[in-house]
């Protein structure tokens, strides 16, 4: 079993993953904590998505431990479309059911993996719709919305499954900039209620106003994480004080 | 030419009652053609690999050879080891199974130009692959599909045809008895083409509505 830890909702640990024996994520580790939010940063390229992924097993990693509220994900023996209900995951690209209106892609979660009755469904459905904005926005098709609105969608959908810990790969690196904030103060409003999250973003104005600590990943290892401002006042390595303006200077302080 | 001087009375329902087998033919056969086609792509694209040699293996086949041997292999062949089909059901059985594999190549089509994100997005959300298929990927796929699909009921119609050879008592078995009957080949034919050109044209015609109405809005399908 695992060690008991206060409070710890995720722990990594020694995780490792390569694509055709190039090797993408080389033995990392960490844990979060209920209600925390991480950031995650580094190089096009250097693994973050792999890694995200390798939290919900959207990908196998090779070896190396991922526990989520005392259950371990990596076990084979977990089942892992259960384990899935819980931890939410919103895509770079949003990947909204395209078929499917946006009250339906909110409420399919909950009617047809956690079998709540329609009724319900519809009403926890527009309850998180209008956590996100969206109510007038229920009968729309994916095609029909801004890229913001897209997301923004994307992300009541991953909250009607009421999930303890949510993952954002890049979230608004697909918006164009007008639509950049309106992604962010929902991702605001969801860390101030509470949520558990790990975001890979570059937004580090959103990084600096609300997240607890940013990990630094480049060549598939976590160089340094810390809390925000120390990583960005006294970094400990150089790579990390470069990447570090290199990315100010190619998104900004301010946005968000 | 002259297509007055005929005996209508008698052929007319002749005539009529070959279009309808000709019907009954295609609308059994194509639906028997989509639900193993639906099988076989399935089997093709998300089984494991006897699964999905099997299914590469028959669309290969089925569409490797001509469809007149099918049926004669169905009708002729079979019975050398006890299976034994009436004329329209070995048609209905090679046309369907003719059919089931160009169907898989345009479901498989249709599902791979399905984003991949879709299949990570729900199974993100705790579906299984199978509740994946059916609630997201099928549903988009089958609107996909409906012009290529569309093309292929109307083959199907057309190469029924092709039933008469076994005996089946369709449209053009129909034509052809009526045409020697009365020594005007042209003339009956030329009714026997029109009938055929009728029924695709209505057909098309609710095709396209269809289409029309499964489309979803404010997305731009390339098809
Ligand atoms: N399914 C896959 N098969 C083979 N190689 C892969 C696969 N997925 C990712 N890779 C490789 O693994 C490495 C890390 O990819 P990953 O997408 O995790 O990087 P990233 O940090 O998210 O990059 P970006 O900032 O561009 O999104 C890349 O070299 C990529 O080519
Ligand atoms: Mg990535």
């Amino acid at each position: 079993m695992e060690p008991i830890e206060k409070n710890v909702l995720l722990r990594v640990r020694h995780l490792s993953k390569s694509y055709n024996k190039e090797p993408v994520l080389k033995d990392i580790s960490f844990k979060v904590k209920k209600g925390e939010t991480k950031v995650i940063i580094g190089p096009s390229g250097t693994g973050k998505s792999t890694l995200l992924r390798c939290l919900n097993r959207l990908t196998r990693p090779d070896s190396g431990q991922i526990w989520l509220d005392g259950v371990e994900v990596t076990s084979s023996k977990t089942n892992i479309n259960k384990i899935r209900q819980s931890i939410g995951m919103v895509f770079q690209d949003f990947n909204l059911f395209a078929h499917l209106t946006v009250l339906d892609n909110v409420r399919i979660g909950p009617t047809r993996v956690k079998k709540i009755p329609k009724r319900e469904a519809t009403e926890l459905a527009l309850d998180m719709l209008s956590r996100v904005g969206l109510v007038d926005k229920a009968g729309a098709y994916p095609a029909e919305l801004s890229g913001g609105q897209q997301q923004r969608a994307s992300i009541a959908r991953t909250l009607a499954m009421r999930p303890k810990l949510m993952l954002f790969d890049e979230p608004t690196s697909a918006l164009d900039p007008e639509l950049i904030g309106e992604v962010l103060i929902v991702m605001k409003n969801l860390v101030k209620s509470g949520m558990t999250m790990v975001v890979v973003s570059h937004e580090m104005g959103f990084a600096r106003s609300v997240c607890d600590e940013i990990i630094f990943v480049e060549k598939g290892v976590i160089v340094e994480q810390g809390p925000p401002d120390e990583l960005f006042l006294r970094p400990k390595h150089r790579r990390t004080k470069e990447f570090l303006s290199k990315i100010t200077e190619l998104y900004g302080k301010s946005e968000g | 030419m002259n297509f007055l001087t005929l005996d209508w009375k008698t052929i007319f329902p002749q005539l009529l009652k070959g279009t309808l087998t000709t019907l009954q033919l295609t609308a059994i056969a194509i639906s028997l053609g989509f639900v193993v086609g639906i099988l076989l792509t399935l089997g093709w694209l998300y089984g494991n690999k006897p699964i999905r040699i099997f299914c590469r293996g028959y669309v290969d086949l089925f569409r490797g050879t001509p469809l007149l041997l099918q049926l004669f292999i169905v009708y002729y062949g079979l019975p050398r080891y006890g299976i034994r089909f009436s004329p329209f059901v070995a048609a209905i059985l090679g046309l369907g199974l003719n059919s089931a594999a160009y169907q898989a190549e345009y479901f498989r089509g249709a599902i791979q130009s399905i984003s991949q994100g879709q299949m990570l997005a729900a199974r993100s959300l705790g579906m299984s692959e199978f509740k994946a298929i059916i609630h997201i990927i099928l549903p988009q796929a089958l609107r996909i599909v409906i012009p290529a699909w569309s093309n292929e009921l109307i083959y199907t119609l057309k190469y029924s045809s092709v039933a008469y050879m076994i005996g089946t008592t369709e449209l053009m078995f129909a034509g052809k008895i009526i045409a020697a009957k009365n020594f005007r080949f042209f003339e009956v034919f030329l009714v026997v083409a029109f009938i055929y050109l009728i029924v695709v044209l209505i057909i098309s015609h609710f095709l396209r509505m269809i289409e029309k109405r499964a489309k979803i809005p404010g997305l731009q399908m390339i098809s």
